[in-house]
């Protein structure tokens, strides 16, 4: 199976073990990501807060990039990247404001987006295209005994849940136990990280990510797994600040797709995981 | 200690016509129908650091009360994390309209100089048009270097740790076609009024953070 790949910045900047987990891990079950052509920023949640037809026009210019390829759906890992290219989608189709305006700047670069190309996660595909059984197989390393608390995050689930329930969420569950782990309940699994706050306003930022390590250290989760490069940087950068400002919540969170290439007894290093500024080693039998 | 003060808003305070201004905007429709239950307020990760909650920014929008809307750090505060949008009995697009309040009160200067929110905006929306992506490492220095350069120094040491584990990047990532990019954006550009917080319109908000 192959598919059109919109890495987004945080991928190639400070999210970069996420991608240099997620190539591997989608190779060894058959799937090809293609990244797209000259694909540019997203846009992100800045972008909105200033202008939202240029949001949109910078986030179209990916798809028109990518209708082109002719591939069944585009794939983004970044929950932000996700997120943004779905509502543009959503807007090209219900406002006929914001459309006008970006079929008039498309155009004046000969380009166009018919807004029919699926904008999917990589959790979506490993979960309806692979299946879990498939996963399953490949399992040479199961991550048994390791406790994680699954952290979905909020924007791949809100508001435009397409693969998985708004409020309960489901599939990292269900793709750590395929991996052997055991999944700790974890009820703040998709609030806020903080998000960009963390940087701007540290104090609601930061307070964000202390409540999802504190309640993950108390359901005794040996890490987290998340699918958001911002929240693995939250959740891994800033644990001198929180530990000043409230208690050390010091656990280690891990791209599902590093915990994939664990099972698949890849090597740490190739996974990038020496990346991480909390280090996961004494935590897993398999990467000892 | 909690401190109760009351606050009486006057007819003269209000700006007729903005609540259906705000309301005409994508996404913001439904905000007539909001019947102030607060589940908005209950769900947010940061309504406690609000100075009005969401419910209020809500019934203060509809109620025309610009001012006090546009000058108020909820705006800010709010991270886009859609729980309120998602929880909303009456499906109102709650993340929609404080984006669109961000607009405006970026638009009309309504907020502190050297206030990080907007500032951030501000340099990515300039980097992702300049460049096509991003560099976060050089998107923050930048918005440490126009507001509080001095917290900048405060963070060299995750800084230093980012260094050493190679997730810093020291040269900005650009897209073969920024000329088309430009060329884009060009298409769509209309005259848009000063975004310097200059044009702030009271003094009372220049210097304060929110």
């Amino acid at each position: 199976m192959k598919y059109a790949y919109f890495p987004g910045c945080s991928l190639k900047g400070t999210g970069r073990s996420y991608e240099e987990s997620l190539l591997p891990v989608m190779r060894i079950l058959g799937i090809e990501l293609e990244e797209l052509r000259d694909w540019n920023c997203c846009g992100a949640t800045a972008y909105m807060s200033v202008d939202e037809t240029k949001a949109c026009v910078l986030a179209s210019r990916n798809l028109a990039i990518a209708e082109k390829t002719g591939h069944r759906a585009l794939v983004t890992p970044c929950s932000a990247c996700y997120l943004v290219l779905n509502k543009t989608q959503h807007y090209l189709k219900e406002v006929p404001a914001i459309s006008n305006g970006v079929g008039k700047a498309l155009g004046a670069v000969g380009l166009s987006c018919h807004g029919a190309m699926p904008v999917r996660h990589p959790l979506d595909i490993l979960l309806n295209e692979v299946g879990l059984d498939a996963i399953k197989q490949k399992v040479t390393h199961p991550l048994t005994g390791v406790k994680i608390a699954p952290y979905y995050g909020c924007q791949i689930v809100r508001p435009y849940a397409t693969f998985d329930n708004a409020y309960q969420p489901t599939t990292l569950d269900r793709l750590c136990e395929a991996l052997g782990a055991t999944v700790a309940h974890y009820p703040l699994k998709t609030r806020c990280c903080g998000g960009s706050l963390t940087g701007t306003m540290p104090e609601p930022g930061l307070h964000c990510a202390y409540q999802l390590l504190k309640e993950a250290v108390k359901r005794g989760a040996d890490l987290l797994a998340t699918v958001c490069p911002l929240c693995q940087f939250n959740l891994d950068g800033y644990h001198d600040q929180i530990a000043a400002k409230w208690e050390p919540v010091r656990l280690p969170t891990l791209y599902f797709t590093q915990l994939m290439g664990l099972a698949f007894g890849l090597a740490p290093t190739q996974l990038g995981l020496q990346r991480h500024l909390v280090p996961m080693k004494p935590l897993l039998p398999v990467t000892a | 200690m909690i401190e109760y003060t009351r606050v009486i808003k006057h007819e003269t305070d209000r700006v007729p016509g903005f609540g259906a201004e705000v309301m005409r905007a994508p996404g913001c429709e439904k905000l007539a129908s909001c019947i102030q239950c607060g589940t908005c307020s209950g769900v947010c990760p940061v309504s406690i650091y609000m100075d009005f909650t969401p419910r209020q920014i809500m019934a203060l929008t509809r109620a025309d009360f610009k001012d006090d809307v546009l000058r108020s750090r909820t705006i800010w505060l709010c991270v886009s994390c859609y729980a309120c949008t998602t929880e909303c009995p009456r499906k109102i697009r709650i993340t929609d309209i404080i984006y669109e309040l961000k607009q405006r009160a970026i638009q009309s200067g309504y907020y502190p100089e050297h206030f990080a929110v907007p500032v951030l905006a501000r340099e990515f929306t300039d980097m992702a048009r300049a460049n096509g992506r991003i560099t976060e490492s050089l998107l923050v220095m930048r918005m440490y270097l126009k507001t509080n350069w001095l917290a900048a120094l405060g963070m060299w040491r995750l800084g230093l740790k980012l260094m050493s584990t190679g997730r810093f990047s020291y040269t900005p990532e650009k897209i073969e076609g920024r000329a088309e990019l430009e060329k884009m954006f060009a298409a769509i550009d209309t005259p848009i009024p000063d975004y310097s917080p200059s044009g702030a319109p009271g003094e009372e908000t220049k210097g304060t953070q929110p």
